[in-house]
């Protein structure tokens, strides 16, 4: 009898460094988080994860550039992972740090778990972004997704986040299986859930390429992949979600799930599924048009901002698809640039809306901000730079990201798309300038007091304006990094 | 070629954001040190721009006082600037008119005198920048960073309609230079295609050959967004709007430098860029150009409102400058950039006489008015100044300008200059008959006799805009000499390109595509046997 052989994987810490980190930090925080008094009014633990979320930040910049497939090709470590997981880290730091603020206006969210259910959410998102397995995908995906769905409803007091948790996971559950439905047609036809070797696998049977079955793998794939980025047509529950949620969480949703969905979308389908481009290019095309069509004509009647900014999450997706539609190299690092462009400039936008807290409710529509460019001139200025650079205007980041991912696509010979993305940028610029027009040209009308703000949010959404300024003014830095990460996808 | 190997044209473009900086740090209730600052920034920033005149060779066309860093290495994008025959004076006027801008706000703003002041200084640098830009992605870049400072001028501090007509003159401006955008894309690739280098500078970009089918696309993008600033008839509407909204100096900026930046750009990026095609939209924009003198004058005349009167003037004059430099020959030209000056000038002075009569009645209604002559007398010469320079009577700067148009434009289409000249006596008629209800009808309104005359500050501020009037009208020989060098080699330039894409595109006849056509057929039966 043949003896089954059992290989202890060789203990790579270097490849999974930074998750390891940020889920020691997580089951610290619950630990602690337990052991301290309830409705403490300290943040210690807010601070304690923004720690491990520093290091993790820290030891990521520092393994930049390794490369190597560590646990049987199930983690990939390239700079491509880096990136991904370099954007991750930004998105948790600033949500965290606006977090802190937050919860004063709830402290229900001061506890170990909300922080280490983040933190687990942050682990799943980096993982999307290293994983070389179909499997891992999906652990990774799930682990971000089950500790989002629970972030979504964490003010359990409220009909409104408890609906937005229910809606999400329900619709997240089914996504799940189609996407799981989808990898097991791909493992049918090729053999293998690896990503390389499902490459190498249609490198030598071309025939597999067009099988039906694979077809509908690579369809299904996109059902929940498109879930999760906020596509077309699968993007119904956006808008419902990310009001429900506490704020400080639908930022990070709007910005870290995105990144994360679209690391995974790119290497599924540039590394493993690379010999289908052409046929999956059409198809994108139009969901790509219709994505930024629909996301920015709805929100242009938006009266409250967190949908509004729901619906321009959803365009920007759009965008995003615009690069993943011209294929190149370009048009990969224009959705690196882009996402982490992106989180600046959304996090930002988010960590003022939660601001606007108070105890047991919100200002989120809005009127609410009439005025207030001038009553809280710092305040106003960061929004009105997070509102510029959503619409694309220079000298903020979201031009030069537009920049990138439009001429990318202008490059691959797809100009209708790249003239269907700037008609979508005027269109979109309607409703960020009003935000604008309400908090500098409209008088005070209700009197919104903004308690002051702690030392925390006002870090983050500094790094936030800084972040989303010099990626405007001199993008070469992150550019570059952009460009290199993307040349060092292993194949 | 810098001659003064030292970085002035960064200096004069950024030294407005140090002034920035200043006022961030004074405090926003001492509002009479914040406009003192103010003013001595733009000041300061107009004494720093005359070595701009006074090292200027008008011997070259080149590119002068030129620097060049690397910006967005690996997209060849750069730091590029320099100066030339064409921006030297719209970087002059805009220096010289935003003290006047800010000198006529002293009283006239009164919320928020920071925020006023710092958009004021944001935008003379965005403006700035875009005049000097040499590489298209900084130009653009300057180009859409005008547009936030204006639009926060016209939404904060403008009238009753601001928000209307803050956020039409934001996406109208937008939705043009978005297609520029693209286009300015394509161009890059069609470079790196054809050459092998990744650049957008634009004195690269200039030796393209462009195919003709491609080229008529590009260079209508380019119209659009340029004609929009101008703003050229049908799409002017947002001037109006914007025009009568913004405040005082919002509107002299709007007026003096903003639309100058879409004739700039016709000049500096379209017309350069596109040589065949811009010969194939030339009886098309002047026939534009020319409804729209006589299209704004008609307007104009029937305005109740003198801020809009002028407004729509704007159009009629601007008509004028497209006229001038679609005629494409030396005197149509120059003219046209003389007028440019010219309107930023006169329109300028009119705006702010406008502003400065209701900073006391606070209505702009013509019917209010009527003999206010008698009891402002310095004010109605400073008024009639501007009118005659407006109308272009003989001795003033606009005499010059119109002139040249019309000799420049009489040489190009004879009959296009025809009904201009008519446009001429059009804005005699409105210009004087404004003034004449205005000023010297008999004063029967209680109101107006007790207006006071217009104080030291109003007089230093008009006083200036008086005296070039005449500067430009008696000695044109000192401004035009600057840019003769410039239009000469452009033109020539121009000549030449043109003639060698026309040789290109000696057109097959249809004789000749049918002659092809067989042949293909006839190979193709060769190949098959």
């Amino acid at each position: 009898m043949e003896m089954l052989e059992f290989v202890v994987p060789a203990l790579n810490v270097k490849a999974i460094l930074p998750q390891a980190i940020l889920s020691l930090t997580a089951l610290t925080v619950l630990l602690v988080g337990v052991s301290s008094p309830h409705n403490k009014k300290t943040s210690s633990l807010g601070y304690l994860s923004l720690v491990g979320v520093v290091v993790a930040l820290i030891s990521t910049l520092m393994i930049n550039g390794a490369r190597e497939s560590a646990y049987n090709g199930m983690v990939l470590m390239d700079g491509f992972s880096s990136f991904i997981t370099l954007i991750v880290c930004i998105v948790t730091l600033l949500t965290i740090l606006s977090s802190i603020n937050y919860q004063r206006f709830f402290p229900r969210l001061n506890c170990g778990e909300y922080y280490c259910l983040l933190l687990f959410a942050a682990v799943g998102m980096s993982f999307m972004g290293s994983a070389g397995n179909l499997l891992m995908i999906f652990l990774a995906l799930e682990t971000m997704s089950i500790s989002i769905y629970v972030l979504a409803g964490f003010k359990s007091d409220e009909a409104q986040s408890i609906e937005s948790a229910m809606k999400y996971f329900l619709l997240g559950a089914f996504a799940s299986g189609f996407l799981l439905f989808g990898f097991a047609l791909v493992y049918g036809c090729t053999g293998t859930m690896d990503l390389v070797k499902i490459s190498a696998f249609l490198t030598a049977h071309p025939e597999v390429i067009h099988s039906k079955m694979l077809m509908g793998g690579v369809a299904l794939m996109t059902v929940g992949f498109g879930f999760k980025v906020a596509m077309f047509p699968f993007h119904m529950w956006t808008p419902d979600v990310y009001e429900g949620a506490p704020t400080s969480i639908t930022g990070f949703m709007a910005t870290g799930v995105k990144a994360a969905a679209f690391a995974a979308l790119l290497r599924v389908f540039f590394v493993a599924l690379g010999h289908l481009q052409a046929d999956w290019t059409g198809i994108m095309w139009l969901l790509a048009f219709l994505t930024m069509t629909i996301g920015n004509v709805v929100a242009l009647s938006q009266t409250n901002i967190k949908r509004m900014l729901a619906y321009s999450s959803i365009a920007h997706a759009g965008y995003l698809l615009v690069g993943f539609v011209a294929g190149s190299k370009l048009g990969q690092s224009g959705i690196l640039f882009y996402l982490l462009s992106y989180a600046f400039t959304n996090l930002g936008a988010f960590g003022v809306i939660a601001l606007l807290g108070r105890d047991g409710g919100e200002y989120t529509s809005l009127d609410d901000f009439a005025g207030l460019g001038f009553k809280y001139p710092l305040m106003g200025l960061a929004m009105a730079v997070f509102m510029f650079s959503m619409a694309g205007i220079p000298p903020a980041s979201g031009f030069m990201g537009k920049f990138y991912l439009f001429s990318s696509a202008m490059k691959a010979g797809f100009i209708w798309l790249a003239i269907f993305g700037v008609i979508n940028s005027v269109i979109s610029l309607y409703y960020y300038l009003r935000v604008v027009v309400v908090m500098y040209f409209k008088e005070v009308e209700r009197d919104v007091v903004m308690p002051k703000p702690s030392a925390a949010v006002v870090v983050g959404l500094v790094i936030a304006a800084i972040g989303v300024l010099q990626m405007g003014i001199f993008p070469s830095y992150f550019w570059d990094m952009a460009r290199q990460s993307v040349q060092a996808m292993l194949m | 070629m810098n001659q003064l190997n030292f970085p002035i044209i960064s200096l004069v473009t950024f030294f407005p954001i140090f002034g920035v900086l200043i006022l961030l740090m004074i405090d926003k209730e001492s509002e009479d040190v914040l406009r003192g600052t103010a003013v001595a920034f733009s000041v300061i920033e107009f004494f720093l721009s005359l070595p701009l005149i006074f090292y200027f060779n008008d011997a070259t066309h080149q590119m002068q006082f030129v620097e060049l860093i690397p910006w967005i290495k690996s997209f060849g994008i750069n730091y590029y600037l320099g100066i030339d025959g064409i921006s030297l004076w719209l970087v002059i006027l805009t220096t010289f008119l935003t003290p006047i801008c800010v000198l006529c706000s002293w009283t006239y703003i009164q919320k928020y005198v920071k925020e006023y002041m710092i958009c004021l200084l944001l935008l003379e640098t965005a403006m700035l920048g875009a005049l000097v830009s040499l590489d298209m992605i900084l130009f653009y870049v300057f180009w859409e960073l005008m547009l936030i400072p204006m639009y926060l001028l016209i939404g904060v501090w403008g009238g009753k309609e601001r928000i209307y007509a803050a956020v039409k003159f934001f996406i109208y401006t937008a939705a043009g230079s978005v297609f520029m955008l693209l286009s300015i894309i394509f161009l890059y690739y069609y470079n790196y295609k054809v050459t092998g280098v990744y650049t957008f500078s634009i004195l690269e970009l200039y030796k393209l050959n462009i195919p003709v089918s491609v080229q008529f696309w590009l260079c209508l993008a380019f119209f659009v967004s340029f004609a929009i600033k101008v703003p050229m008839f049908p799409l002017h509407t947002w001037l109006p709007d914007a025009h009568v909204q913004a405040p005082t100096a919002g509107s002299v900026i709007l007026a003096g430098v903003l639309l100058k930046m879409g004739t700039y750009g016709f000049l500096r990026f379209a017309m350069p860029l596109f040589p065949y095609a811009t010969h194939q939209f030339m009886p098309v924009i002047a026939t534009l150009a020319v409804i729209g003198i006589v299209y704004g004058a008609l307007v104009a005349m029937v305005q109740p409102d003198m801020k809009k009167l002028v407004a729509y003037s704007s159009v009629s004059h601007l008509g004028y400058v497209m006229l001038g430099l679609f005629a494409l020959n030396m005197q149509g030209v120059e003219g046209g950039i003389y007028q440019m000056l010219n309107h930023g000038i006169s329109t300028g002075a009119l705006f702010l006489i406008v502003g400065m009569i209701y900073e006391r009645r606070h209505t702009r209604m013509i019917k209010d008015f009527g003999g206010i002559a008698k009891v402002m007398p310095v004010f109605a010469t400073f008024f009639m100044i501007a009118t005659l320079s407006s109308v272009a009577v003989p001795g003033t700067n606009g005499f010059v300008g119109e002139f040249m148009i019309l000799v420049g434009a009489f040489r190009s289409f004879p009959i296009f200059a025809v009904v201009a000249a008519s446009g001429a006596i059009l804005g005699a008629l409105y210009m004087l008959w404004m003034y004449q209800r205005v000023m010297f009808c008999p004063l029967d309104k209680p109101e107006n006799e007790k207006l006071k005359d217009l104080n030291a500050r109003e007089i230093i501020t008009l006083l200036p805009l008086a005296v070039l009037v005449f500067v430009m009208g008696f000695f044109p020989g000192l401004f035009l000499r600057k840019m003769d060098a410039t239009v000469s080699y452009f033109l020539k330039d121009f000549n030449t390109r043109y003639e060698a894409y026309a040789q290109q595109q000696q057109q097959p006849t249809i004789g000749d595509r049918i002659a092809a056509v067989m042949q293909i057929k006839d190979n193709k039966n060769i190949t098959v046997e």
